[in-house]
């Protein structure tokens, strides 16, 4: 299974999470995991997310993702998960 | 699975403490460019890395887009050019004519820098050798993006002093060559003893003819990275900050490995090795400097220094070995001045002198590295300076390396700007006494034993 991580960091707002759940959703990219924690107003987000099944290139959903972030306000990143692993995990 | 917390950690260190790879470099065998018909060479030369490296600079960008983690420069190391120039070039203008070739094809496929310029001459040299040696100064003030790199020495062989002497003068040559520009073609010149065959960085790398065909070598860094995580450990004894310096290490090499292995299989190259190293920028917060300040000390090289840095080399070594399943390069702390604005402070306060540096190298990776020295420094003198350099090298089985600037035209006190990662230094000043009749002798330093240690 291929993996993603996708962050969101931002002032905390009405709908981050929605809007981000139907960009994942329309798209068919399965969530796996979400924590969430809200530090002095700052929203702190991490998805786990699957996506085998979407047809969309790496690249696309990165910048498409980026550019909702923009909309909303927050800062939202993709990164492969091997990163994490490799770093965290031995 | 990975939580919130590890993703905001690594994330941490990318975006506020300057973690990025260095350097994904390229090596490419030319042994089979050799060709006795110069315009042959160069063709040869061109196809081959053209067509061995037009993807790299893609493949650099897709793999930090994926991973969100910065890879600064994608680079090429060659065959060193004595051996493949030495049936084809007759005058230090062949010889050049192939660094033009490399910088074009550099220009080509996107890459910031191209090494392999090169000899190897620890034991002696062979007239190819001595002619690309005496074609640096010319191969340097027509290009941009060619570095040059000589082994005048080895643990083995000793110390060659005839290339010594050659080298003193052609450092300073290509000062004059390029002064127009601060002498900035002796910023792509680097002299080595005990050079590694594997060096991702520049300007030392090079292709060894021990290597493959071809070959992903990755350099990491990440000073701010191991800074930041000694913050946490203030006024905690030195169990605890090697721990701390260990435990970070691993992490940025982890990277380092991750980076090597998807371009080696995105590239379809063997992948080499990854260089355990801790490669400053002149950019706020990426000093090697302001970690041996985090350690305690005031300045780099107040007393101390030479000890909190062996111990820093160490423990990033030792970090870095689990992390990473081949190691190898230069593997270590780098020093550079200019590249580094904790080390460029050190010097303009008057903590730091030349001869500290050097004793600093005798505990870290590689060695005097973009230290500026007045213009009017004798070609003996920077003779000298490498001589030492190297009989460190020699004596204590590791890699040392110069990288000096003779700056034509400027003294001490004032200020050289070499742009870009390469920074600004200080002119630092150089002892004034002569060691022109040593310098002068000619011959071989003799290998040194190994037994009786002491």
């Amino acid at each position: 299974m291929k993996k993603t991580i996708i962050t969101v960091v931002g002032k905390d707002t009405v709908g981050i999470i929605a809007k981000v759940c139907t960009y994942l959703a329309e798209n068919g990219i399965n969530i796996l995991d979400i924590s969430q924690t809200i530090v002095q107003d700052y929203f702190n987000m991490m998805m786990i997310v699957d996506t085998n099944n979407t047809e969309k290139t790496f690249g696309d959903m990165s910048d498409e993702l980026v550019g909702l972030g923009e909309q909303i306000g927050v800062v939202i990143k993709c990164q492969k998960e091997e990163i994490f692993d490799k770093m965290h995990r031995i | 699975m990975i939580n919130l917390y590890e993703v905001t950690e690594t994330n941490k260190m990318i975006e506020k403490e300057n973690l990025d790879v260095r350097t994904i470099t390229l090596g490419i065998s030319l042994l089979d460019c050799i060709d006795s018909d110069l315009q042959k060479l160069n063709d040869k030369i061109y196809q081959k890395i053209y067509d061995a490296a037009r993807d790299l600079v893609k493949t650099g960008e897709e793999i930090s887009r994926e991973f969100g983690i910065p890879i600064v420069n994608k680079r090429i190391s060659v065959t060193p050019i004595a051996l493949i120039g030495g049936a084809a070039c007759r005058s230090k203008e062949d010889f050049a004519s192939i660094a033009k070739t490399l910088d074009k094809v550099a220009h080509e496929v996107g890459v910031n820098f191209i090494g392999g310029y090169s000899a190897l001459v620890s034991k002696g040299m062979t007239p190819a050798d001595e002619l690309l040696i005496r074609s640096i100064p010319l191969a340097l003030s027509e290009t941009e993006r060619v570095c040059s790199s000589v082994n005048l020495g080895s643990t083995k062989t000793g110390i060659n002093m005839d290339a010594v002497k050659l080298m003193g003068e052609m450092i300073k040559e290509t000062a004059q060559y390029t002064k127009e520009e601060d002498s900035l073609g002796c910023a792509k010149l680097v002299v080595f003893c005990n050079a590694p065959d594997d060096n991702p960085f520049m300007a030392g790398a090079f292709h060894g003819v021990t290597e493959a065909d071809k070959i992903i070598n990755v350099g990491v860094s990440g000073p701010g990275v191991v800074k930041t995580a000694l913050e946490k450990v203030r006024g905690a004894n030195f169990e605890v900050l090697c721990e701390t310096i260990k435990k970070t290490a691993f992490k940025v090499t982890r990277v380092g490995q991750l980076v090597a292995q998807e371009a080696s299989k995105m590239l379809g190259v063997p992948f080499g090795i990854v260089d355990l190293s801790l490669a400053p920028t002149p950019a706020i917060g990426d000093s090697v400097a302001d970690i041996l300040c985090e350690i305690g000390l005031e300045y780099a090289g107040a007393p101390g220094t030479t000890a909190a840095l062996a111990l820093l080399n160490d423990q990033v070594k030792k970090g870095g070995v689990m992390a990473s399943s081949y190691v190898g390069g230069l593997s270590g702390a780098f020093i550079p001045v200019s590249e580094d604005q904790g080390m460029i402070d050190a010097v303009t306060a008057g903590a730091l002198t030349l001869e500290k540096l050097e004793a600093m190298t005798c505990v870290c990776s590689v060695g005097l590295d973009m230290i500026a020295i007045p213009g009017d420094t004798k070609a003996t003198t920077i003779s000298g300076i490498i001589a030492d350099e190297m009989a460190i090298g020699m004596v204590n089985q590791k890699t040392t390396a110069v990288r000096i600037i003779p700056v034509i035209g400027k003294g001490v006190g004032e200020v050289v700007e070499f742009g870009g990662l390469l920074g600004y230094a200080p002119i630092m000043p150089v002892n004034r006494f002569s060691c022109d009749a040593f310098v002068n002798r000619g011959g071989r330093i003799p290998a040194p034993i190994h037994s009786f240690k002491n």
